[in-house]
């Protein structure tokens, strides 16, 4: 079922990257994504313990969270890269690891980028390593970047590109992937606050065009509530979930008015006091970025 | 492309003054008979650069035909040890067990004197090329290797990851991900290796060879043909820092993105 809401006509709907994909196999499907009583521990250091959640088909799923408290944990249990110590992890009804990994694309913090190729050979790694010939690869992935703002960068390495370029590239190269779920871990935190601000409003138009299922893990809870259907708030290690939220306006067209509506700072507001009930108090930051600690603060 | 020669002409300034300010040197001492009185010596033992070049032009033929057969061996060996060494990285990279099992023994095999070892290979192998290219082999392997191996290794434990959620075979993560990011480190290994290939040539010459650079050595030593001696280093040297060049060269053609 390709129920198509074009929100932003720029971007391409998963019918049309299909399409593109020219005989990469038909639009890409739907997968629900569930956990239940979720147990992981590296060795002596427990991660998760007893986590639940479940995402439905083309909804965003926000994961915000103390530093270190196993979010890319949870992702690359998610991804099939990682197996728990106990419960159930389902995605697109796949609860083995090569099926999971089947399902999810990964996009991690650092962009990858591979600086030995081409920011076109870059994103269409997922197409190479399908066995796609190069040219052909290329050509699926060409038609792509006019539309993410890339067009004349094809054969620029990434070192060549800004911050926000190598991102979108990053994601593009996710996307072509044509995996129903994406996984993204903190995609804009390299970024300066301007960058991230425009890559996130970028983003909320690109999953408008092509919904899928996606979990985004963040610091920034800003960044969570806007571009997510659903927030859930984790606890320090070993984490399970301490709040549930309910964004106001999830990816709205206009960005800047979704964040400062009352709405949404009073939803801000309620993640950061659920979040703030976790932290130690010298690493409460108001933004949720690594900020610095209150207590040196005090002492100079 | 005029600003990169002249920054490569300043580049080589610095050196070749260097190295012209001590020839001068050398050639005030060994002149002026400095170097000889000092250590009681008859002066044609202490040949001055300017008798040391006569000899290289004067003995070029003999020099040159000398210097070949080294090349072969060290060009050979050299090759040898970039097959094996590369091979081992590759296989103790993709297996933990196998890794575990060989590294000591890599380790193990440059505490090999291989002076010691030269002339049974010799007795094993006989006169002919063969010991030389194994000298030289096992002196060039483990700088190959180890830095191979540490730059396959050297990979942010993402990549493997993001290029697993896109599908990738290990075979493709290896050729796409792992084995551009390990070269800058294996051209690393082999310019070492190719310098201290010279060196296992002529150990190899020494203990058993009819020809080469380091056979000529020997003879001129025991016929006190000092300057000649000196000229065979200086071929030798050349042919090292020739050998060098060439894989620098090939380096940044080939490693583009750095």
């Amino acid at each position: 079922m390709l129920t198509e809401t074009r929100r932003a006509s720029q971007f391409p709907s998963s019918g049309g990257a299909s399409g593109t994909l020219g005989g990469m196999g038909a639009g890409v499907a739907d997968a629900t994504i569930s956990m239940r009583g979720l147990r992981h521990s590296y060795g002596e250091l427990r991660t998760i313990d007893g986590l639940d959640l479940a995402a439905p088909a083309r909804t965003v799923l926000g994961v915000v969270g103390p530093s270190g408290c196993g979010k890319s944990t949870l992702l690359e249990l998610l991804a099939g890269l990682r197996e728990p110590d106990g419960g159930d992890v389902e995605v697109g009804g796949a609860g083995d690891g090569g099926g999971r990994l089947a399902h999810c694309a990964y996009m991690p913090q650092r962009d990858l980028l591979l600086p030995w190729f081409s920011a076109l050979d870059n994103a269409a790694l997922a197409l190479r390593n399908r066995g796609v010939r190069r040219a052909e690869a290329r050509r699926s992935a060409a038609g792509l970047f006019e539309r993410f703002g890339l067009a004349g960068f094809e054969d620029a390495r990434p070192a060549e590109l800004s911050g926000g370029m190598r991102q979108r590239v990053a994601f593009l190269r996710t996307l072509i992937a044509g995996k129903p779920v994406l996984l993204l871990d903190e995609p804009f935190a390299a970024l300066d606050a301007i960058t991230r601000a425009e890559m996130q409003g970028w983003l909320a138009g690109a999953l408008g065009a092509d919904p899928r299922t996606a979990v985004l893990v963040t610091h920034d809870v800003e960044e969570a509530l806007y571009l997510s259907d659903r927030v859930l708030v984790l606890s320090a290690r070993p984490a399970r979930i301490v709040a549930t939220l309910d964004p106001p306006a999830p990816r709205a067209a206009d960005r800047d008015a979704a964040v400062t509506s009352p709405e949404f700072v009073a939803a801000r507001e309620r993640a950061l006091h659920a979040l703030r009930t976790q932290l130690p108090a010298f690493e409460i930051h108001p933004m949720g970025g690594k900020g610095t600690p209150q207590r040196n603060g005090a002492a100079e | 492309m005029s600003e990169r020669t002249g920054d490569g002409a300043k580049r080589w300034l610095l050196p070749a003054a260097l190295v012209a300010a001590l020839v001068a040197l050398w050639q005030l001492a060994a002149q002026s008979g400095a170097i000889s009185d000092a250590l009681r010596l008859e002066d044609f033992l202490v040949p001055a650069p300017s008798e040391i070049a006569t000899t290289l032009w004067e003995d070029r033929e003999v020099l040159a035909d000398n210097a070949w057969v080294t090349l072969q061996e060290v060009v050979l060996g050299f090759l040898l040890a970039l097959a094996v060494g590369l091979s081992f990285a590759v296989a103790l990279h993709l297996s933990p067990t196998l890794r575990r099992a060989f590294y000591p023994l890599i380790v193990a095999s440059q505490t090999i004197p291989i002076i010691v070892v030269a002339p049974i290979l010799v007795v094993w192998f006989g006169y002919g090329i063969g010991p030389k290219l194994a000298i030289i082999a096992l002196i060039c392997f483990f700088p190959i290797a180890i830095n191979t191996l540490d730059g396959l290794r050297s990979v942010d434990p993402d990549a493997p990851k993001m290029m697993r959620t896109l599908d990738a075979s290990r075979r493709q993560i290896l050729i796409r991900v792992e084995a551009p990011a390990a070269l800058p480190y294996a051209f690393s290994g082999a310019k070492i290796a190719v310098a201290v290939a010279v060196i296992g040539a002529v150990f190899g010459e020494w203990s058993g060879s009819n020809s080469g650079l380091g056979h000529l050595m020997l003879q001129d030593n025991a016929q006190l043909e000092t300057a000649r001696l000196f000229a065979a280093v200086v071929v030798l040297s050349g042919m090292a820092i020739a050998l060098f060049g060439l894989l620098a060269l090939a380096e940044r053609r080939v490693v583009r993105w750095q």
